[in-house]
């Protein structure tokens, strides 16, 4: 039956070389760096104030993780991340507030009994009482309101810019409702001044430091469950969908329902980063989950490269510690700079750093003909 | 018999007024290897169009007797029913290995989707052999040449296991050689399936069709073998006549996608 079969192809037949041993440990090799840089250097380096610091940028990095898998991967240009990163952390806040009072003799949190609506706590507010709801909401919360919104918006072929705008639209409407409910939700100041965690006082320098460890520890284990995804057969359908979104239906897939389920993890990831802002923080406030911060969330990974896990981790952290260098020193600039950064990024530079070092690897190793550089392909 | 292959009746599709198929019904038995042919504009690749579910259509069409007007795309696929595009659309960033296995794997559970692909599927394997591409499997879709990519839309297609192919113009700017083997192919695939060619090329249709439709102006004008269609006078008028003078600048075609 091969009598009949197309003529050969007029390229050569090139056999994939085996992976070299180099290639083979290079993902356990840069987790276990990453561990020794986190876990061991880290601690060691920085003061106690710089940890703090470093915390919050994880959280950050933490976004990023699901912003490279939503955006990434799946091109769903996700702006609207402030929405499950604030639904998160307030359900957190919410409980640490509610345990503080608890801890303190008190029915109310501190600003409840300020503002004074009344003497009893809003329902929606009791159920975060008990740890565990609160700690599963995190996550859930998010999850739960991504899909009710994913499941309209993709099955409608809701794409492209209208997405993104539909997104932003989110975030600032969050932000806002936040803002007009001063008495339970705190308002424009958010939820402040949270002094424990789960039993710890989070004024020790000894327990931020454990704070920090699980922030790092949760964002290791989220690279390396995001890096699985990226590689499995479903990762390579996401691609496939974010490609050619049409040709997928015809081979019998509902794109919608891809893109679901890369939209409804971004977004717990989001909600998980803002639950651990909270203690590294100590606040969750509108001004950290509206339309600016949203964009601000995936400048990072835009910037060290959207499609690579690595990057955008990477990206995340350096703009996160360049906006806390700058903003400080030059306060109106930032906000140019960063719509500057995200600009030049996405438009002149889609793959982002991470591309520039794969392009200059795949220089280096040039001895065989590597195959044109793909953005789906740097992992 | 006739119930168990596609079933066309009364189709029609209207573009803002502008009738593009307009009262089609076409029978194609099971096994057949059917040619569309017609001039540009005649509502070819419409008519697929609508059999995929892709445009809107009144009428009826059926695949081994079950209604398949209404459903959505992704649905159609998975009764059986493949297609190919006037451009041939790959997944430019995947390999071709990548292409292939997540065209045979619509029907794979969660669990399997969140594991790595581990070695190549065996159905993957074959199809990467019928197609000619093995050499080239772990390559970019994206670096194959023009040919290259409709053979391994034909083999996305094999490999998704369908009943009825729907082929848009799978040879054109095609070499002669690579006709030849689009051809030889396209015999073997129809073995033990049912599929529908669309083509201009005339060589290429007296070579490998079993049967012919003649499209024009939205209307099924004649339907036979390729004698019969070849000596109908009024084919010869539209189609025929047109088509052995040097071919027509080609009228501008909608977007598939
Ligand atoms: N999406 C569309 N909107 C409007 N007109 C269309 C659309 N698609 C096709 N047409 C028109 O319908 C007619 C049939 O097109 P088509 O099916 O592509 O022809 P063929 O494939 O036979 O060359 C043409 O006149 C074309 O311009
Ligand atoms: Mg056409």
């Amino acid at each position: 039956m091969t009598t009949t079969a197309p003529p050969p192809a007029p390229t050569p037949a090139v056999a994939t070389p085996p992976p070299s041993p180099s290639a083979r440990f290079r993902v356990p090799g840069a987790f276990l760096l990453g561990a020794v840089l986190l876990f061991g250097v880290a601690p060691l380096v920085l003061s106690d104030f710089r940890i703090s610091l470093l915390a919050k940028y994880l959280c950050y990095a933490i976004v990023a993780v699901g912003v490279s898998l939503a955006w990434g991967r799946g091109g769903l240009l996700v702006l609207g991340q402030g929405v499950f990163f604030g639904l998160g952390g307030y359900a957190m806040a919410m409980h640490l507030k509610l345990a503080d009072a608890a801890a303190a003799g008190e029915t109310l949190p501190d600003f409840m009994l300020l503002y004074g609506s009344g003497d009893a706590l809003p329902w929606w507010w009791r159920p975060f009482a008990n740890p565990v709801f609160a700690l599963a909401a995190t996550v859930l919360l998010p999850m739960a309101v991504a899909a009710l919104l994913g499941y309209f918006v993709f099955r409608r072929r809701v794409r492209g810019a209208y997405f993104a705008i539909l997104s932003q639209a989110l975030a600032a409407a969050l932000s806002i409702w936040l803002v007009g409910q001063q008495t339970t939700t705190g308002g424009t100041n958010g939820l402040t001044d949270i002094r424990g965690f789960f039993g710890y006082d989070l004024s020790d320098p000894v327990n931020q430091r454990t704070v920090y460890f699980v922030v790092a520890g949760v964002l290791l284990l989220l690279m390396a469950a995001a890096r699985q995804l990226f590689v499995s057969r479903y990762g390579e359908l996401l691609v496939a969908v974010r490609d050619a979104e049409e040709r997928v239906r015809f081979l019998g897939y509902d794109p919608a329902a891809v893109k679901l389920v890369a939209y409804v993890v971004a977004a717990g990831t989001a909600g998980l980063a803002g639950a651990l802002f909270v203690p590294a923080v100590g606040i969750i406030s509108p001004a950290l989950i509206g339309i600016v911060p949203s964009i601000g969330f995936v400048i990072g990974a835009a910037v060290g490269g959207r499609a690579s896990l690595v990057g955008a981790v990477l990206g995340a952290v350096a703009v996160a510690w360049a906006q806390s260098s700058l903003s400080d020193a030059f306060p109106a600039a930032w906000t140019y700079l960063q719509g500057l950064l995200f600009v030049v990024a996405v438009g002149f530079l889609p793959g982002g750093l991470a591309s520039v070092v794969t392009a200059l690897r795949a220089r280096r190793t040039r001895t065989a003909p590597a195959p044109a550089p793909t953005k789906g392909e740097t992992a | 018999m006739s119930g168990a292959g596609l079933t066309v009746r009364d189709l029609r599709v209207t573009f803002d007024g502008f009738r593009a198929v307009d009262g089609v019904d076409l029978d194609v038995p099971p096994g057949d290897l059917r040619f569309l042919i017609g001039p540009n504009g005649a509502g070819k690749t419409t008519l697929v169009d609508a059999v995929t579910g892709l445009v809107r259509a009144t009428g009826s069409v059926r695949f081994a007797g079950e209604e398949l007007l209404g459903r959505p795309v992704h649905r159609i696929a998975r009764r059986g029913i493949g297609r190919t595009f006037q451009t041939a659309t790959v997944f430019e960033q995947l390999t071709v290995l990548q292409n292939l296995d997540i065209a045979a794997g619509a029907g794979r559970g969660p669990l399997t989707l969140l594991r790595r692909r581990r070695g190549v599927p065996e159905a993957v394997a074959h199809a990467l052999e019928t197609i000619g591409l093995a050499g080239l499997r772990d390559r970019p879709a994206g670096v194959l040449a023009h040919g290259q990519k409709q053979w391994l839309e034909i083999g996305m297609l094999l490999v998704q296991d369908v009943r009825l192919l729907l082929l848009d113009e799978p040879v054109a700017g095609m070499s002669h050689d690579e006709r030849e083997a689009t051809g030889e192919l396209l015999r073997r695939v129809g073995e033990d399936r049912t599929v529908v060619v669309i083509e201009h090329d005339m060589d290429f249709m007296r070579s490998y069709a079993r049967s012919v439709s003649v499209l024009h102006a939205g209307k099924v004008l004649k339907q036979g073998t390729v004698a019969e269609v070849q000596a109908d006078a009024r084919v010869q008028e539209v189609y025929l006549g047109r088509a052995a003078a040097p071919e027509p600048v080609a009228v501008p075609v909608a977007e598939e996608a």
